[in-house]
């Protein structure tokens, strides 16, 4: 089975690879696009997915680990931490094109945001939450209560022990989560196509519009414009993801030997 | 002799089961206080409500108090208690992290930043344990690195950094080997000129080997309370000589 995965992987690095290699070139990465992206480069949508995903980890990791903290260290397990984890779980579960309709109506036309990063941050910050949630309630659940309690008992209070004690331990586990959502954000399409729009230019500011790599590669091939480029963009994209996990792997790794084991 | 802690007709319980039944004793200043008994008798639930940690514990209730010098314990700050009455655990938990961060983590809680205080704190908590010989060369490595006994040693460091009145230590030297046990004894021989110091124990040879006043606890009662030598050859109930004997428990 886990062959079977590897295979999957693989083939469909290469098929896309194959495609797409030939374009990829320094112009290709770091030019500007001409005639709708037919020539030229990807830049524009480089920085674009770039913006869109750091906003929204800003955004979503502060607002999701505060959560996680509440859930586990604040509540005792009762009907309404059911009902908040359960409509996580809901969350997580919705069709990412309804948060983009989702996004579209509230932040584009109700606060009058436009097709913006600001829009498409938000709306990708409202998808990934649940995830970011999540996983920083199971990374701060896994951390042994007995470490608390050696905090108690030195006099530690409850926010010192949390952010001294209980916080760190949960990182490399919270990490995880941070990192599962920046390659979603990377990924996709349909929550910014209908917030962040399809702007071609480099953006300047948070209330510009623009276009990521995959809203891109959908234009591109949807509009027939260049099945060559849509395969070039697609091969950035993939490496991009790689490298993200190959990172996660990294930062982990780091922190868990530094740390002497536990967590993560 | 001062009178350090004194619990009056304390009782504690878990739902309506009664863990510990109307408890009264007194502990002085400065001398080795032992807590013996089976398991399940109550004194591990003796010392959490010594300083505060089963406070707020789902569907308990207790009755009666406990002063530290003659003040209702609940009148304290759960964390200034905590400081005056430290903790040690049964399993040594050291924290991730370095040998020296783990002791200084009590201080630094406190608010000292001061580096050159904290290698102080550090130092001296260290020698107190008698740990410091064996890793003044490698504070900065892994706590965790540690041996068994080490680790016990350390957590006694990082509980006498804070610099507590009372220490209490809940079979400290469960798990350990003889000579990790000796290390331990040796320090809280000399620990208890300057502490007042709870030892609970399931070892009644150790208890008889380094404590002035030994507390027999069975079932959540205080079954007999005296001296090792009252205890050990003349004790005034059977039940505390079964157990002694090995006959119960």
């Amino acid at each position: 089975m886990t062959m079977i995965t590897l295979l999957v992987l693989f083939f469909i690095i290469i098929f896309v690879v194959s495609k797409g290699i030939r374009v990829v070139n320094s112009e290709f990465l770091f030019g500007l696009p001409e005639r709708m992206g037919k020539e030229g480069g990807i830049l524009p949508t480089i920085i674009g997915t770039i913006y869109l995903t750091v906003l929204a980890i800003i955004i979503a990791t502060p607002l999701g680990v505060g959560s996680a903290i509440y859930l586990t260290e604040y509540t005792k397990e009762n009907i309404f931490t059911k009902i908040i984890r359960f409509g996580a779980d809901c969350l997580a579960g919705i069709p990412s094109i309804i948060f983009g309709l989702f996004g579209f109506i509230l932040f584009v036309i109700k606060f009058g945001l436009g097709w913006s990063i600001i829009s498409g941050g938000l709306t990708l910050a409202f998808m990934i939450l649940p995830t970011i949630i999540r996983t920083s309630e199971e990374a701060i659940r896994a951390v042994p209560l007995s470490y608390r309690e050696v905090s108690t008992a030195l006099g530690g209070s409850k926010w010192q022990t949390i952010s001294q004690v209980v916080l760190p331990n949960a990182v490399p586990g919270i990490l995880t989560g941070v990192i599962l959502s920046i390659g979603r954000c990377i990924a996709e399409t349909a929550c910014v196509i209908f917030t962040a729009g399809s702007s071609l230019r480099i953006p300047t500011s948070l209330f510009d519009s623009s276009r990521t790599m995959a809203v891109h590669f959908y234009i591109l091939t949807r509009e027939g414009i260049s099945m060559e480029r849509a395969y070039g963009t697609a091969v950035i994209l993939i490496i991009s993801i790689i490298l993200v996990n190959f990172l996660a792997y990294w930062i982990m790794y780091r922190f868990i030997r530094r740390k002497g084991g536990h967590g993560g | 002799m001062a009178v350090k802690i004194r619990v009056e007709n304390y009782s504690f319980y878990f739902g309506a089961k009664p863990v510990l039944k109307n408890i009264n004793l007194a502990i002085n200043a400065k001398e080795i206080f032992s807590i013996i008994g089976p398991a399940h008798s109550g004194k591990t639930t003796l010392l959490r409500s010594i300083n505060r940690m089963n406070d707020g514990a789902e569907n308990s209730r207790r009755q009666g108090l406990i002063y530290l010098d003659g003040r209702d314990i609940h009148t304290f700050e759960k964390d200034v208690l905590r400081r005056r009455v430290g903790m040690i655990f049964a399993t040594p938990v050291s924290l991730p992290g370095t040998i020296f961060n783990n002791v200084a983590y009590g201080p630094k809680l406190k608010g000292i930043k001061s580096r050159g205080k904290l290698r102080e704190l550090v130092e001296k908590s260290l020698r107190a344990a008698y740990l410091w010989d064996e890793v003044k060369d490698r504070l900065s490595d892994l706590a965790l690195r540690l041996s068994g006994g080490q680790q016990q040693r350390l957590c006694i460091a990082r509980a006498l950094a804070v610099e507590p009145e009372v220490l209490m230590m809940d079979e400290p030297c469960s798990g350990l080997d003889p000579i990790s046990m000796a290390k331990i004894e040796t320090a809280l021989r000399q620990l208890k000129n300057e502490y007042t110091i709870i030892l609970v124990t399931n070892n009644t040879k150790q208890a008889a080997r380094i404590a002035d006043w030994i507390a027999f606890f069975l079932s959540g009662e205080l079954i007999e309370l005296g001296t090792p030598e009252m205890l050990f050859t003349k004790p005034k109930d059977k039940r505390t000589d079964d157990y002694i004997a090995g006959r119960i428990g």
